[in-house]
């Protein structure tokens, strides 16, 4: 059963958008009716990539494909639909002990979504990515055949699945290994580094902490340049297992300008970086602890209607403070960055294909979308890739094909596994004809 | 817990409302057509914690299969506590307008097998002395308009059959919850573009299963479309048959 429809689409950044023809599955065989037109498409979760990555003229939606399958509390292994949402694992599994092996910045992602993106997060350098606690996946290739893939079956297809921007076909559901945990607690500890180099050496010296990330103060310029506050977490052992996932508070409209312009966040920032001083140790909620912006449903809104880009990249460790150094440098100059971004060192990569994570610096942070801010981008991805770096494809909507080559050299790999699974012509969205893959 | 009999389980609302019930321990037996998706649905159903799914593949609009089904339910969960009627679809209303074969089948989906399920279930519970009928109806059934007027008149009959079926059972302790969804983001309304008046069938199955704990008569889902209807049913007909709604 299939039900269609026509939209504008855009990713969570709202820059590009692009008119669709979506349908909605309710079951794999409606996937499988999708298919039946020649037309390439690209399966889409929650939209929650920043850019391209989930817009083509074809679209389907997985929102539907939203059932488990099977949950043993025993041993923490969970098998549902595509369409099941991180929030959704949670909140069934939580209570009896088990968590996810690794949470994304929002909890309003799909599990086909995730895997698609291999997410990441604040314990990359513990845990790795999300597809390596995926167990097995099922997927519907461009020939109608429906497979399943896992490290040991079909290898070559899931490592080109995991972190493959739904370009091998549609994944339809997963069999993941969850994490246990003791409690819906979690320790906080912050510290305050005056530089750069201060965080850099943090990151280093607190490499056992479960959990780390830092926010930068990207207003911060001369000596100040880069002040930190690197904020490690860990899972409390008490504090029971009991939660509530909150409906979001949404932000109603699109914002006016000044609200994030710089003399608000200039004084915002003073504040953060002041606070940490305050609070060194502290117990947070697990879930306003990985996702504090689940709080606030639509914040994309706040950059207007025009939209914004992500920009994350990681830099390799060897030399990595010089080009975290020259990154926020470029940014500083002109003016357009954001005021606040993340860095976190992230640990080895992975088997993937295309997966983001390697051993270094990786920095995320915000632009709102102008002429200007997506040549700087472009300038950006320019020196990341000559320095042997990468940047997110999850979170990238304008990169030039030739940096995209240099940054992810397996991929003429990729694009082999793809053409032997039938998916080229089947699968693709804007932003893989943008970096040229077929 | 609850033992829960649902028909047109597969549908969005349906399946919102029972993953709660499913939560709470319920006992549940689904009735609907698709059998691969009535079984996926009951699977997702166990593993979010319902203590039995029970499912019986049936086409609804084969009214003669309908008593067999309280009995088929009786014999499963041990008695029925709530009979939840869900099912229905949308029909094309251009296609109808000149067709009284395409038109009746349309009363016979939305309207006639849900008074056959009422007729029943209202009988059940009646002589079981104690239980809750939820119907779904449609803010389409407060007043005929040309865009969806058969829909909406198939609806109109469930609203006021169930109305008087709720006064006949009063005295029998028996609950008859009439719910009146407004717009909802569902497979059976894709083809919409959807505007602030929309809602999420997440949304609304938790006002639906509210209205059935606390045995309401009319619910509006979301509450601000009995607002919304009470204003449209005040245009008098002079007016009202100039508009185009």
């Amino acid at each position: 059963m299939i039900a269609g429809s026509k939209a504008v689409l855009a990713g969570w950044g709202g820059y590009p958008r692009q008119f669709a023809q979506t349908i909605t599955p309710l079951s794999p065989s409606g996937c499988l009716a999708s298919l039946r037109s020649d037309l390439p498409l690209i399966a889409r979760g929650m939209g929650r990539s920043y850019g391209d990555s989930a817009l083509a003229g074809h679209v389907v939606l997985t929102h539907a494909l939203d059932h488990f399958i099977a949950f043993d509390p025993s041993t923490g292994v969970l098998t549902a639909e595509a369409g099941v949402l991180l929030r959704d694992v949670i909140r069934l599994t939580l209570q009896q002990g088990w968590f996810l092996p690794v949470s994304p910045g929002t909890s309003f992602v799909s599990l086909g979504g995730a895997i698609a993106s291999d997410v990441h997060g604040k314990n990359h350098h513990t845990a790795g990515c999300f597809s390596q606690h995926v167990i097995s996946l099922t997927i519907l290739l461009g020939s109608g055949e429906q497979v399943t893939a896992s490290p040991t079956e079909l290898p070559e297809l899931f490592y080109a699945t995991c972190g493959g921007m739904g370009l091998t076909g549609i994944i339809l559901s997963a069999t993941i290994q969850l994490a246990a945990v003791r409690s819906v607690v979690m320790h906080q500890q912050t510290l305050r580094c005056s530089s750069l180099e201060a965080v850099c050496q943090a990151f280093s010296e607190h490499s056992q902490s479960p959990y780390s990330v830092a926010w930068i103060d990207c207003l911060a310029i001369g000596l100040r340049m880069g002040r930190s506050v690197l904020i490690l977490g860990r899972h409390a052992q008490q504090g029971g297992l009991g939660i509530t996932l909150k409906h979001p508070m949404s932000v109603p409209a699109f914002s006016p300008d000044w609200l994030l312009g710089r003399p608000v966040m200039r004084v915002f920032n003073s504040i953060y970086y002041a606070k940490a001083m305050l609070r060194r140790e502290t117990v947070v909620g697990l879930v306003p602890y990985f996702y504090p912006l689940d709080a606030l449903g639509h914040w994309n809104r706040l950059y207007g209607k025009n939209g914004f880009l992500q920009y994350q990249c990681v830099v390799p460790e060897v030399d990595g403070l010089r080009h975290l150094r020259e990154l926020l440098r470029r940014i500083t100059q002109t003016g357009l960055g954001s005021f606040l971004a993340v860095l976190k060192k992230l640990g080895p990569a992975n088997q993937n294909f295309l997966s983001f994570p390697m051993e270094g610096y990786t920095l995320a942070l915000d632009f709102k979308k102008s002429d200007d801010s997506i040549a700087l981008i472009r300038a950006l991805d320019g020196y990341v890739s000559e320095i042997g770096g990468r940047v997110y494809l999850t979170k990238d909507a304008v990169m030039h094909e030739a940096s995209f080559k240099t940054m992810y050299p397996r991929w003429q790999e990729f694009e082999s596994v793809r053409v032997r699974y039938n998916a080229v012509g089947r699968f693709s969205s804007m932003q893989s004809r943008r970096l040229g893959l077929a | 817990m609850k033992r829960i009999v649902v028909f047109g389980a597969t549908s969005a609302m349906a399946q919102q409302c029972c993953r709660l019930w499913a939560v709470r321990g319920g006992a549940l037996y689904l009735v609907a057509r698709d059998p691969d998706r009535l079984s996926v649905i009951s699977q997702d159903l166990r593993v979010r914690g319902a203590r039995m799914v029970v499912s019986e593949v049936l086409d609804l609009t084969m009214l003669d299969r309908h008593a067999s089904v309280f009995h088929n339910a009786t014999g499963a969960l041990g008695g029925i506590d709530i009979v939840f009627i869900a099912h229905g679809s949308l029909p094309d209303q251009a296609a109808c307008e000149h067709s009284v074969e395409r038109t009746l089948a349309a009363i016979q989906t939305n309207g006639i097998s849900a008074i056959s399920l009422l007729t029943l279930a209202g009988d059940y519970l009646e002589q079981q002395g104690f239980g809750t009928i939820a119907v779904i109806s449609s803010v389409a059934g407060d007043r005929g308009r040309a865009s969806n007027y058969v829909y909406g008149s198939s609806k109109a009959l469930v609203t006021a059959f169930s109305e008087g079926l709720r006064q006949r059972l009063f005295r029998s302790h028996v609950a008859v919850v009439t719910i009146k969804p407004g717009f909802v983001d569902t497979p059976m309304t894709a083809q919409f573009n959807k505007g602030l008046l929309w809602a999420k069938p997440e949304a609304v199955a938790i006002k639906i299963v509210r209205a059935i704990d606390a045995r309401k008569g009319v619910v509006y889902v979301p509450a601000f479309w009995r607002l919304i209807m009470a204003v449209i049913r005040l245009i008098p007909q002079a007016l009202f048959r100039r508009l185009k709604l």
